[in-house]
């Protein structure tokens, strides 16, 4: 029916450049998560203090992402650190994903009414009590579907490492289209295979959400 | 430790070349989200056509621009239509790459404006006699843009900072691919793009900025 050049190994060579992807993702997301949890509490309960914290961040969320990875990694030259590029993609896309994750977990912060933290307050429940047993919760269920986009975005964005020279699922199907100049074709199992990641991501964020939601 | 000595001379002098960039960069993402808009109000229309067809292609659109990287998109743009016998320049790959993904977040939010809009307002309209599409003109796009506006301007940004990738397809008239000459000829990575990264900054805080004085002027009761 129609004939191709394209080989099992070269579905294995775009599989283990998803593997990477994963990875790159993963480690970001690790990265992201925690430094956001912590700028997110920040600047939720001391606005005023953590200020110039928002206008740092800001500027990682203003600034496109090929261009953050150039920089940093000419920093990392210049300043002679011996990491690879990988190391490089996931200190990027980490700082970029901690940027993001900061604003959506001062939203599920800010989500929670007064008026619950108050009545904890007065049934003798300290401040990190309170924060532990009522806040957190509460403001999880509220930012897990913004999470939950992060990571889908950032797994997106991991496209763009090709730039650093780091072989991830775009660059891979590149290799493959210059040998066998069928640009159509490997692009579209690629796409495949992006929006099969991406699907299974997100079945599993609304499994999750649904059996958070078993009690309301 | 660094034994590199930084000099920003050279990238201050290519500043004129650097702006005339960002104006490109500029005209490009504001094209794209104008495109954008009115593919992504045709798309919402027809996630709710009754016909199936029409329900599939809505769909589908939306959900490959939101699961596919927008470069991947760019690139089956660029390559594809090349391999097609269509060749398209850099830059109007970049545009349309652009504009595919623009549609599809923006037909989400449309959607998700839409919901926010209450039912009763289309019945009201329709029993004072309106016929749909009046009713739509009138009384339900107007609240629409007013909803939608945030997510609009965080969009538009987000077009500004995809057309960085126009340099992945060799776009080379554009912020990014101005400073990638000037990279490529003098190997001082750090100062050009440090430069860049300034000037984008400075045009997302614009365009947040410009959005901002427009939604005072244009929401002002």
């Amino acid at each position: 029916m129609f004939a191709t050049s394209l080989t099992v190994n070269d579905l294995l060579f775009l599989l283990e450049g998803a593997w990477v992807t994963l990875q790159l993702t993963a480690w970001s997301i690790l990265l992201g998560t925690l430094a956001g949890l912590l700028f997110g509490l920040l600047r939720a309960l001391l606005p005023r203090a953590t200020l110039p914290l928002a206008w740092v961040l800001d500027v990682f969320r203003s600034v496109p992402l090929l261009i953050q990875f150039v920089l940093f990694n000419s920093l990392k030259s210049i300043a002679g650190l011996n990491i690879s590029a990988f190391t490089v993609g996931c200190i990027v896309l980490g700082i970029y994903a901690a940027a993001y994750f900061t604003e959506i977990v001062r939203g599920g912060v800010l989500a929670v009414p007064l008026s619950t933290r108050r009545a904890s307050r007065s049934l003798g429940l300290s401040y990190l009590q309170d924060l532990r047993f009522i806040v957190l919760p509460i403001a999880t269920r509220v930012a897990f579907p913004g999470w939950l986009n992060l990571v889908l975005g950032v797994m997106k964005d991991t496209a763009l490492v090709m730039w650093i020279g780091i072989v991830e699922l775009l660059r891979a199907s590149q290799t493959i289209v210059t040998r066998i100049q069928e640009p159509l074709l490997v692009l579209c199992i690629a796409g495949l295979i992006y929006y099969v990641m991406s699907l299974v991501v997100a079945r599993l964020g609304a499994r999750l959400e649904t059996r958070w939601q078993e009690n309301d | 430790m660094f034994d590199y000595s930084f000099q920003w001379r050279p990238a201050l002098r290519a500043l004129p070349d650097m702006l005339a960039g960002a104006w490109v960069t500029f005209e490009t993402a504001a094209l794209s989200m104008i495109f954008g808009v009115l593919i992504a109000l045709v798309l919402t229309v027809m996630r709710q056509a009754r016909n199936p067809l029409l329900r599939g292609v809505g769909n589908g659109w939306v959900s490959i621009a939101r699961n596919t990287p927008s470069l991947f998109q760019i690139y089956i743009l660029y390559f594809g239509l090349g391999s097609l016998g269509l060749h398209v320049s850099s830059w109007l790959a970049l545009l349309a790459g652009i504009t595919f993904n623009n549609a599809g977040y923006l037909a989400e939010n449309f959607r998700g404006g839409l919901k926010a809009v209450p039912g009763t307002q289309m019945r009201a309209a329709r029993s004072l006699g309106m016929s749909a599409s009046q009713a739509y003109r009138m009384i339900i796009v107007p609240q629409l843009l007013r909803i939608v506006f945030y997510p609009l301007t965080n969009q538009m940004v987000w077009a500004v900072l995809m057309t960085s990738l126009g340099v992945v397809v060799g776009l080379n008239n554009d912020l990014t691919g101005v400073t990638q000459e000037y990279n490529v000829k003098t190997f001082r990575t750090f100062e050009y793009f440090a430069l860049a990264a300034a000037l984008y900054y400075l045009i997302a805080k614009l365009i947040v900025g410009l959005a901002r004085l427009l939604s005072w002027r244009l929401f002002r009761y």
